[in-house]
């Protein structure tokens, strides 16, 4: 076995943004099951959200190639 | 015991890819950094500019001779044009100013789009943006976009406190706040725009290489179980997939950029409270 123990670390901290994109869209299902006339205005506010969640992803996956 | 040992013995031929991958050799074959060499054009450069092409190609040839009954090619580019009109520019920054960003935020959705496809185009097969310099290239263009927006519309001190300091905050935790809120919307914001763009179109292109390189190795080298064969066919059906949900974050990642760049002119327009 070889390879970088950054990327077990990087899984662990997908976990969160994971749970974070899952929420995101589960309230925009939601919102949208509710209220099918809101869906064009809750769209961009779902993928703004989705986009500021998964930065968080983003940063580690950069970090995780970065540190040695 | 000794039959898990040669499966294991066997992958060791097998080379994982990784971000070596993304340094592509130039016209001449050699790569960077070879004996302290330079690379001048890439594949990746290259590509850029065919989709700067494309992408101006598209939009010219969709929006020539206009009719009102539309051909299919017109009414594409038209709904296209206008999802990013309507949906992206109007929605955000609002009726009264957006028809200024128009032309910079459908040119950067189209610009994206086009060179985030390029990663499932055959023969192409890379998209531009898995190198991480030329996504800097676009969020530091954004950068300077909204900055200057914001200190034109308010002067360079009036825009720094409209950034820093969000209205109705009690002032002892001022101290706290204004440097947060620097770091957040005048450094990281480019960053991490940036970095989105990039590692989407990296993880993207590194999945794909792993199941097309991991699929072949099975199927052809992989000796010591039955089952590899069959994991390698797995694995080529998995590749396909992939490449199917490569296009739906082509397309989502290009959206997402424009979006937030229509949210960071619209926040340094908006006006205080």
């Amino acid at each position: 076995m070889s390879g970088s123990l950054n990327m077990v670390g990087y899984g662990l901290a997908a976990i969160g943004p994971g749970v974070g994109i899952g929420l995101i869209f589960a309230a925009y299902i939601n919102g949208t099951a509710r209220q099918p006339e809101m869906q064009s205005r809750l769209q961009p506010i779902a993928i703004l959200g989705f986009a500021l969640a998964e930065a968080l992803a983003i940063i580690g996956i950069a970090l995780a190639f970065v540190i040695k | 015991m000794s039959h898990s040992a040669s499966g294991v013995l066997a992958t060791e031929g097998f080379h994982a890819p990784g971000p070596i991958d993304f340094f592509l050799p130039d016209f001449t074959g050699k790569s960077w950094n070879q004996d302290g060499y330079q690379v001048l054009l890439t594949k990746s450069s290259l590509l850029l500019v065919l989709g700067a092409v494309v992408a101006y190609l598209f939009l010219a040839m969709t929006s020539r001779r206009g009719k009102v009954v539309p051909t299919k090619g017109q009414y594409l580019g038209e709904q296209a044009y206008s999802f990013v009109r309507n949906g992206v520019a109007q929605d955000i920054i609002g009726a009264k100013d957006f028809k200024r960003y128009v032309p910079l935020l459908v040119s950067l959705f189209f610009f994206i789009v086009v060179n985030n496809l390029f990663s499932i185009v055959p023969l192409l097969q890379f998209a531009p943006f898995s190198r991480v310099s030329f996504a800097y290239g676009l969020a530091v263009l954004v950068w300077i976009v909204y900055n200057t927006v914001g200190i034109m519309d308010k002067g360079l001190l009036g825009y720094l406190k409209h950034s820093t300091i969000p209205a109705g905050v009690p002032g002892w935790i001022l101290p706290l706040l204004i440097p947060l809120e620097f770091l957040s919307n005048i450094i990281i914001r480019p960053i991490t725009m940036s970095l989105r763009l990039f590692a989407n179109m990296f993880a993207g292109h590194l999945l794909l290489i792993l199941f097309s390189t991991g699929g072949a190795y099975l199927l052809l080298h992989a000796t010591g179980s039955v089952v590899l064969k069959p994991a390698g066919v797995f694995a080529f059906a998995l590749g396909v997939a992939i490449g199917f949900l490569e296009v739906v974050v082509a397309l989502l990642q290009a959206y997402v950029f424009t979006l937030l760049t229509a949210q960071y002119i619209s926040g340094a327009l908006a006006s205080e409270h």
